[in-house]
C-alpha cells in the first residue's frame, strides 16, 4: 500500500531539481545544521568515539568533551557551577522529565497540583494528561487574544499544593513570548518551582535562570542549527528531581544510557554559533519578519495571530486567511518549492493541533485557515518576495474555489 | 503527520474540474461546515430525460477535499439520476488511485453532497419523501461517517448496533474497539453530525 504513494518532494526533485526553488520556511519544525557543526560531529564520530565512562585516556577525552559543552551551555543561561544540566534526547524528553520527575517529588511532599497553560507543546500537554489520569490536579491557564497567560489566574491558583508551574517561553505556533521574569518572581515569592520550555526561544530570547528565577529549563539543539536527537534539562541545584530513565549512572545519575556524544558536541557548537553575534541575527530576522507580515497583511481578509515587536519570536509569522483551509494552502506552496506548516488538519476532527488558536479566541474556521512561516538566519528577502508572490496567487486560487468567499 | 498524495490527487487539486455554481440549478446541496474544516457545495442541472447535463462544485477544505469533489462531479456528469445515485466513495477513491486513510472521509463527504443534491432535485420535481422520524434523521446524518482505518461506513456497514433515543438524548452503541486508533475522530465526527438534533449524545464502543 505504502509504495503506491509518492512523496511529493522526492518526485519533484526527480522531475525538475534543476531550476526548482527551495525556500525553507519551517524552521520552527527543525533547522539546517551549520557546516561547521556538521564537520565537528563527523570528526567526533570517526576520531573521538571513546565511551566517556571508560577510564583510559581515550574515554576521558570524551568525558571532557561533554563537560566542556555542559559548562558552555550553563554559562549561556547564567547557571551556577553546582546546578545540573542533564543531556538527553531533546525537549520532548526534557519536558517529560520535568513534569514526571517533579510530580514524583511532589507526591513525596504531598503536593498534587500542576499549573500549566492552554497553549503548551504536546510534550507538556500529554504528560499533564497522564498525571490527570493518575489523580493529579492540573490547571491550564487561560490566555488572551495574543496568547499571553492570565497572570491573575496564576496568582490565584498558586497555593501550597502546587509542585510545579510549567510555562512555554515562546509559543511554537504563534510565537508569543511570555513575561518569564514576572512569572518567575511570583513563583519564587510563593515558593513554587518554575519550569519553562525554551525549545523555540533558546538563543533568540534572553534566558537568565538567576534573573528570571527559573528552576527547570528545557532546551534542544535541532531548532538552533544543531543535530536532532539531543537536548538538555537544566535543574537548579538542591532540587531532588526524580529520574525517569533507569540504568547506568550517567549524567550525574539522573539520566541513564551512554551519552550521545556526537549530539552533545554538535549541540555545543550550535550553541556557540547561535550566541555569536546573536543580537544582530535576531534583529535581522525581526526586520524580515515584519517586512513579510506587512506584505502578507495586504492580502484582504488576512489576520496576524499572536503578538508583535519584542513580544513575538523573531522568526515566527502566523497568519489566518479567511475562507480557505491551511493544509490546501500548504500543498499549493509545497508545489512551488516553499515549505511551511499549518496547525490545521482536516483529518483530525478534534482540532488538537490548532487548539492554541482556539484558546486565543479564534473561531474554528479561523484556526483551520492558519499557516505558520518560520524564518532562520539563512532566510533572505528574495526568498520572502518569491513566497509572497506565490502565496498571494495561491490564496486567490483557493478563494475562487471556496463556497465561503463572499461574492 | 505525513501526507502522501497520489499524482491523481495532485492533478485534481491543482486543476479541479467543474468548479463553480449553476444559476437556477435543478438540485443543490451544501454539506460539511467551516468549523469541521471541510465543506462542499454541489449544484446539478438535470435535463428532461433525467440526465445530469451539468454539475458544478465549490469546496472549502484540504487538497483531497478539493480533489474528491472534482472527481465526484466528473463521475456524475452525463449520468442518469439513477446511475449517479450509485456512485460511492470507493469509486472516487479508485479514480484517484488511492487516498491516505485519514482523508477517506473527504471522498465520503463529496459523494454524499452529490447525493443530497440529487435528493434536493427529486424533492423539487415532486418525488417528495415523507416526513422523517428523528431516528431516520440521525441515520441520515451518520451516513457520512466512515472509519478511515478500515473504510467501513457507520451506517452502510451496520456498525451501529443499538440506538436509543429519549427526547433530546441519544445513546449509540458502536461496534468498534475502545482502543481503535481513530476512535476519537469517529467520536467527534458523530457528535458533530448529531449535535443539532440532540442535547446529549452518548457513544459507547462495545467491541
Amino acid at each position: 500500500m505504502k509504495n503506491k504513494f509518492i512523496y511529493l518532494n522526492n518526485e519533484e526533485k526527480i522531475s525538475s531539481n534543476q531550476n526548482k526553488p527551495f525556500v525553507y520556511l519551517d524552521n520552527g519544525a527543525t533547522t539546517k545544521v551549520d557546516e561547521e557543526t556538521a564537520n565537528i560531529i563527523k570528526n567526533n564520530i570517526v576520531e573521538e568515539y571513546g565511551n566517556p565512562s571508560s577510564i583510559y585516556e581515550f574515554g576521558l577525552n570524551s568525558f571532557h568533551n561533554i563537560e566542556n559543552v555542559r559548562n558552555l551551555i550553563k554559562k549561556k543561561i547564567n547557571a551556577e557551577k553546582e546546578d545540573n544540566l542533564i543531556f538527553n534526547s531533546g525537549a520532548t524528553e526534557s519536558n517529560n522529565f520535568a513534569i514526571f520527575g517533579m510530580a514524583e517529588l511532589g507526591l513525596k511532599n504531598n503536593k498534587k497540583k500542576l499549573i500549566t497553560t492552554k497553549i503548551e507543546h504536546g510534550s507538556i500537554k500529554a504528560p499533564s494528561k497522564q498525571l490527570q489520569k493518575k489523580g493529579f490536579e492540573i490547571v491550564y491557564l487561560n490566555v488572551d487574544s495574543e496568547g499571553f497567560i492570565d497572570f491573575d489566574q496564576l496568582e490565584k491558583e498558586l497555593d501550597e499544593n502546587v509542585f510545579l508551574v510549567s510555562i512555554i517561553h515562546a509559543n511554537h505556533e504563534v510565537g508569543t513570548i511570555q513575561n518569564i521574569e514576572k512569572i518567575g518572581k511570583l513563583c519564587r515569592k510563593k515558593n513554587v518551582f518554575f519550569h519553562i520550555d525554551a525549545a523555540q526561544s533558546f538563543t533568540k530570547v534572553e534566558i537568565d535562570v538567576k534573573k528570571q528565577n527559573i528552576d527547570l529549563l528545557s532546551l534542544n539543539s535541532h531548532k538552533i542549527h544543531g543535530p536532532k536527537g539531543i537536548g538538555a534539562l537544566y535543574v537548579r541545584k538542591g532540587i531532588d528531581l526524580k529520574k525517569i530513565i533507569f540504568g547506568g549512572p550517567q549524567e550525574n545519575n539522573l539520566r541513564s544510557g551512554t551519552e550521545n556524544i556526537p549530539g552533545i558536541i554538535g549541540f555545543g557548537k550550535a550553541t556557540e554559533i547561535g550566541f555569536d553575534k546573536n543580537e544582530e541575527k535576531v534583529k535581522e530576522m525581526k526586520e524580515l519578519r515584519d517586512y513579510f507580515i506587512e506584505k502578507v497583511l495586504e492580502i484582504p481578509n488576512s489576520h496576524l495571530n499572536g503578538s508583535k515587536d519584542d513580544k513575538r519570536l523573531c522568526n515566527n509569522i502566523n497568519i489566518t486567511f479567511d475562507f480557505i483551509e491551511g493544509e490546501a494552502l500548504l500543498m499549493y506552496l509545497n508545489m512551488k518549492g516553499i515549505y511551511i506548516s499549518t496547525g490545521s488538519a482536516c483529518s483530525s476532527r478534534s482540532l488538537e493541533p490548532s487548539d492554541i488558536l482556539i484558546s486565543m479566541g479564534r473561531s474554528y474556521e479561523q484556526a483551520h485557515g492558519s499557516v505558520r512561516f518560520t524564518l532562520s538566519k539563512y532566510t533572505t528577502k528574495e526568498e520572502l518576495e518569491y513566497t509572497f508572490t506565490c502565496l498571494k496567487e495561491s490564496v486567490e486560487n483557493l478563494r475562487k474555489l471556496s463556497p465561503l468567499t463572499p461574492k | 503527520m505525513t501526507l502522501e498524495y497520489t499524482k491523481k490527487v495532485i492533478e485534481h487539486f491543482t486543476n479541479p474540474k467543474n468548479v463553480g455554481e449553476i444559476d437556477n440549478p435543478s438540485g443543490h446541496a451544501i454539506e460539511g461546515s467551516p468549523a469541521c474544516g471541510d465543506m462542499v457545495n454541489i449544484d446539478i442541472k438535470v435535463d428532461d430525460k433525467g440526465i445530469i447535463e451539468d454539475v458544478k462544485f465549490k469546496s472549502y477544505g484540504c487538497a483531497s477535499n478539493i480533489a474528491t469533489a472534482s472527481v465526484a462531479t466528473e463521475l456524475a456528469k452525463g449520468k442518469t439520476i439513477e446511475q449517479a445515485k450509485n456512485i460511492n466513495w470507493k469509486d472516487v477513491e479508485k479514480e484517484l488511485e488511492g487516498l491516505p486513510q485519514v482523508k477517506v472521509h473527504c471522498s465520503v463527504l463529496a459523494v454524499n453532497t452529490l447525493k443530497k443534491a440529487i435528493e434536493n432535485y427529486e424533492e423539487t420535481i415532486g418525488i417528495k419523501k415523507e416526513a422523517k422520524s428523528i431516528e431516520e434523521k440521525a441515520y441520515d446524518e451518520l451516513k457520512n461517517v466512515v472509519n478511515p482505518n478500515t473504510g467501513n461506513m457507520l451506517v452502510d456497514d451496520k456498525l451501529i448496533k443499538e440506538v436509543s433515543i429519549k427526547e433530546k438524548k441519544i445513546i449509540l452503541k458502536i461496534d468498534l474497539s475502545d482502543e481503535d486508533l481513530y476512535k476519537n475522530n469517529i467520536n467527534d465526527e458523530i457528535k458533530e453530525h448529531l449535535e443539532h438534533l440532540f442535547d446529549v449524545i452518548e457513544i459507547i464502543f462495545i467491541k
